[in-house]
């Protein structure tokens, strides 16, 4: 299976998820720089955290004009997987992939801890190696992750299972002590209609090492491996 | 028209007439007022170190494991399979006390640029901040300010930042201090330095344009504050993350390459700094035409180009024919470069501006020459008396468990996770131990090994006695890494202290350079590099004196790292080391009674030495399960924060102390070379036969319990409290008066 790991100016998690990508999981994978008009064979494109064009304006606002994005979009159109982490969520959002956008955290402070998320669909190509309602530990870093739709559009994220994580209590409560930023409905993830695009704020990829004392971020990889092979066969 | 040279314009420059007319010597003429200006800022003390380098001297620098000492960029220290680490500590006092968040944030962005000028990639961050009484009115709005400056750059950049230590005392009060650290890692074939080697090659800038920001930064650094430092506000740097991110990449990316001969950072006094120091290096001449400098700014005169301190920018030296390669990989990354100058074999720095030359210095006087001062020096007065304390001379308190709580709530012991919650720690996933630990481990991808790196000082011992405080520093220090598991390397000082022409701030800056030289010899952890940060001093009161120590240690191999809090429920709790009664200058005197006074822990470095290789053998035994430091609030509040440390799972503890010594002096006492040790009861005999083999002293003090932290003195329960309420107690910093 092969991966590309886009590049933005300010994008700084690209060489940890292209880390866990090749000595973790042991797949293919490539940097792909967002000044690329062309996209090469991928089965799956990863939208990396950090602060692609510094946050300047909104988080990932600058970057949905950056020339690779009009490929990603028709890679995305035509089914291709796409995971964005943290700012590659905020990147989806902006270029209008996934539905909603981010506002301040509630406490109007970056935010770098562990938290809980309660897996709500397995049935994703990134969820699909764990069950509906399991809970995971994984960190959260940003100060823009603060979730918001407006209620058609939850409704709608609701109806279709698009809401794949949601900030919960270690043992799966959702409840607002467990909210970190102040997300609506507790939302930590979600994906398309199409479930092809994934868009999440925790990082899989700091928590997919035994030495880094969490691999839960593992399963995620798992599953998008998992799914490529089965959709292959 | 440029203003005309008077003595009152050089005494502005922060000149004396006996400097001013080593100059008119240097150059065989007056200067004009460019040359003026540079003069001023590259002999400034921030830049010439005029009134510390005779102490400095004196520092061990030397070692097997040193690959460039102080005098480059950052200190390089190999760690073996041809890697080497590259790291400093540097101050941003001044700047932040002005504007806290800018001041910050430049000083992060600072000390990063240090580290990957020599081509090293940084992978973690440091800081270590004073700031003065949580109930002054202004501690809350500069904590606020500098804690996001921090974040702000140090988040955006990509660079976890991974521990560090935060103090309050009244002497901050005018002056806090903000001292970064950061390390980066870097093949030691692939070192660069910043030498202006090889006439003809062409001079490089790159990065952000060039603003009046900054000028005078340096000078301002070097002076005391009086009620008008506030309006010196525009002489603080204005910090650009993104941009510096991509400085960054780009730099590494053109340093894969061989096309670079020597790169510097435009950081204190500019161009100014980065074009005579790279031409001192290799006694070599530059020639510079400023009418090249990109700029944001219409209308800059020759003097404000060549002081500015805009950050993001950097002096390249390129083998000549190789501009065009350079240029592609700085404009893939959208940033300026354009070919400013070039080497010349003359040794003098000359500044055109469109083919007028504007100044034209001598580059090795104007970078090493500038005037070296013995200040005098005597012990301060205000020691008299401030030592002479005897335990009689407060009353014992009838009831600890509620001292061992205030003082576990008191600011500076209580968890510090308020801020770096707001630190991205995790980035680069190479954090094996987090922010809240002893040292923070990080491991070095690639290899088995991880780096370990704390940031120390107790400013109070220090103000008691200034060499015993330095020694102090180090020891804490070299301890803090072996709890981890890790060898002690070497280090990185940053000196922050008063007005040096007053003689007993000369007093304390020497003795704790004795302090620190003494340790550092004995605990073979030789000085790489650091910073001297002087008149921090607000209107003739100075600052504690603070000689604040990062340390960096190696461990051989990551999975044999260790961790302060305990883990399993009936381990046996050991103290490694022997506790003596030494309750001067301690947190407990000042939280419980509002004393600073007293002798502050004597320290003993062959015992230090037999603590630190008993721990880091039965740790490399696999035996120790937990290893915590001993040091502010003593054996109390050790134990407790063993217990508390790691939230996630909470434990108690039942110990059994047996002493004569009265209990508050035992409890809470801060004798140094201590380490609480957790490990499983049938380790103790292994344990105990590596202390003996090394003459260490080693005392059993209890067990691991479930919830309720328990300590009997001589039989007598004297402390009984449910952990849970300790951990609540110590959890909110974020109820302190000034983050309200």
């Amino acid at each position: 299976m092969k991966f590309g790991v886009l590049v933005f100016p300010g994008s700084n998690c690209d060489h940890d998820c292209y880390h866990v990508i090749k000595h973790v999981m042991k797949e293919d994978v490539d940097f792909v720089w967002h000044k690329e008009e062309k996209l090469s064979d991928y089965d799956c494109l990863i939208i990396p955290g950090g602060f692609s064009y510094g946050d300047y304006l909104r988080p990932g606002a600058i970057s949905k004009f950056s020339p690779i994005m009009k490929e990603v979009i028709r890679f995305g159109k035509r089914g291709g997987l796409i995971l964005g982490i943290c700012n590659g969520f905020q990147i989806l959002l902006e270029s209008g992939l996934l539905q909603g956008a981010m506002m301040k955290n509630q406490s109007l402070k970056f935010i770098c801890k562990d938290v809980y998320i309660r897996i709500e669909e397995s049935k994703t190509p990134f969820t699909s190696q764990m069950n509906t309602g399991d809970v995971i530990k994984i960190p959260i870093a940003h100060a823009d992750g603060n979730y918001f739709a407006d209620e058609k559009t939850i409704n709608e994220l609701e109806e279709n299972n698009q809401i794949v994580f949601r900030y919960s209590a270690p043992g799966g409560e959702i409840t607002d002590d467990v909210n970190p930023n102040g997300s609506l409905q507790n939302i930590a993830g979600i994906c398309n209609r199409e479930r092809n695009i994934l868009g999440m704020m925790p990082h899989p990829e700091r928590c997919s090492e035994k030495i880094l004392g969490n691999e839960s971020g593992i399963h995620i990889f798992k599953s998008i491996i998992e799914s490529s092979t089965l959709s292959q066969a | 028209m440029e203003p005309k040279i008077t003595p009152e314009l050089v005494a502005y420059h922060g000149l004396t007439d006996e400097e001013y007319q080593k100059i008119i010597g240097i150059m065989g003429r007056e200067p004009n007022y460019t040359e003026l200006g540079i003069f001023s800022v590259m002999w400034s003390e921030h830049c010439s170190y005029k009134s510390s380098k005779v102490h400095l001297k004196k520092l061990p620098v030397d070692g097997p494991q040193v690959i460039h000492g102080p005098g480059e960029n950052a200190g390089v220290v190999d760690i073996g399979d041809g890697l080497a680490v590259v790291f400093k500590i540097e101050s941003h006092n001044h700047p932040s006390f002005i504007e806290p968040y800018q001041g910050a944030a430049t000083g992060v962005g600072g000390i990063l640029r240090d580290i990957f000028t020599m081509g090293a990639r940084p992978i973690a961050s440091l800081n270590s901040l004073r700031f003065g009484s949580p109930d002054h009115p202004k501690t809350g709005y500069l904590m606020e300010g500098v804690v996001s400056g921090i974040a702000g750059y140090g988040n955006c950049m990509g660079v976890p930042t991974v521990g560090g230590e935060i103090y309050f005392n009244d002497c901050y009060n005018g002056n806090i201090l903000v001292n970064a650290f950061t390390l980066g890692i870097v093949k030691i074939d692939k070192i660069f330095k910043g030498s202006a080697s090889g006439p003809g090659n062409p001079v490089i800038y790159v990065g952000s344009k060039t603003g009046r920001d900054g000028i005078h930064g340096v000078t301002m650094a070097s002076e005391e504050f009086d009620d008008k430092s506030e309006e010196r506000r525009p002489t603080v740097q204005v910090g650009d993350p993104f941009t510096e991110k991509l400085l960054l990449e780009a730099c590494l990316e053109a340093m894969k390459k061989d096309y670079i001969v020597g790169i510097q950072d435009m950081g204190g006094a500019g161009l100014s700094c980065a074009s005579s120091e790279m031409a001192s290096r290799a006694g070599t001449g530059i020639e510079l035409d400023i009418s090249l400098i990109p700029r944001r700014e219409e209308g800059m005169i020759p003097y404000e180009v060549m002081l500015s301190e805009s950050q993001e920018r950097m002096l390249l030296v390129v083998k000549k024919g190789y501009e065009e390669e350079i240029e592609r990989i700085f404009k893939k990354w959208d940033l300026d470069v354009v070919v400013v100058g070039e080497v010349t074999t003359d040794g003098i720095i000359r500044v055109k501006d469109n083919g007028r030359v504007v100044a034209e210095l001598p580059a090795k006087p104007l970078a090493n020459e500038a005037p070296i001062y013995t200040r005098p020096s005597t012990k301060p007065r205000y020691l008299d008396g401030l030592r002479e304390f005897r335990l009689d001379d407060i009353e014992e308190p009838k009831e600890y468990t509620d001292i061992l709580l205030r003082l576990l709530g008191s600011p500076n012991i209580a968890s510090k996770e308020w801020v770096y919650r707001q630190y991205d720690h995790m980035v680069r996933v190479n954090t094996i131990v987090l922010p809240g630990s002893d040292a923070a481990v990080i491991r070095i991808q690639g290899t088995g090994k991880a780096i370990a790196m704390t940031v120390d000082c107790n400013s109070r011992y220090c103000y008691l006695d200034p060499y015993t405080g330095g020694m102090i520093a180090v020891a804490e220090g070299a301890r803090n890494l072996v709890c981890s598991g890790a060898k002690p390397l070497a280090i990185t000082d940053c000196l922050n202290f008063g007005n040096p022409e007053n003689p007993e701030i000369m007093w304390q800056l020497e003795q704790s350079i004795k302090g620190i030289s003494e340790a550092c010899l004995f605990l073979n952890t030789p000085v790489v590099g650091g910073n001297v940060s002087f008149y921090n001093e607000t209107q003739g009161v100075a600052i504690y004196p603070t000689p604040t120590i990062a340390m960096v240690g190696l461990i051989d191999d990551y999975s044999l790292h260790c961790t302060p809090w305990f883990k399993k429920e009936g381990d046996i709790i050991v103290l490694i080391g022997k506790t003596e009664e030494e309750i001067g200058g301690s947190e407990y005197l000042k939280v419980i009674h509002n004393l600073e006074k007293g002798i502050p822990p004597k320290i003993d470095l062959k015992r230090e030495k037999m603590v630190h290789d008993t721990c880091l053998e039965a740790i490399r035994a696999g035996i120790i399960i937990s290893a915590h430091d001993c040091s502010e609030g003593g054996l109390g509040v050790t134990l407790a924060e063993c217990c508390i440390s790691n939230k996630e799972r909470i434990f108690g503890v039942t110990v059994d102390l047996d002493s004569p010594m009265r209990r508050d002096a035992l409890l809470f006492g801060e004798s140094q070379s201590r380490i609480i040790v957790s490990l499983d009861e049938n380790d103790f005999s292994l344990l105990q036969k590596i202390a003996d083999n090394k003459g260490c002293p080693l005392k059993l003090l209890g067990r691991v319990d479930s919830n309720k932290l328990t300590i009997n003195i001589n039989g007598d329960a004297i402390i009984r409290i449910e952990t849970e309420k300790i951990a609540e107690k110590w959890g909110k910093i974020s109820e302190l008066k000034c983050l309200k």
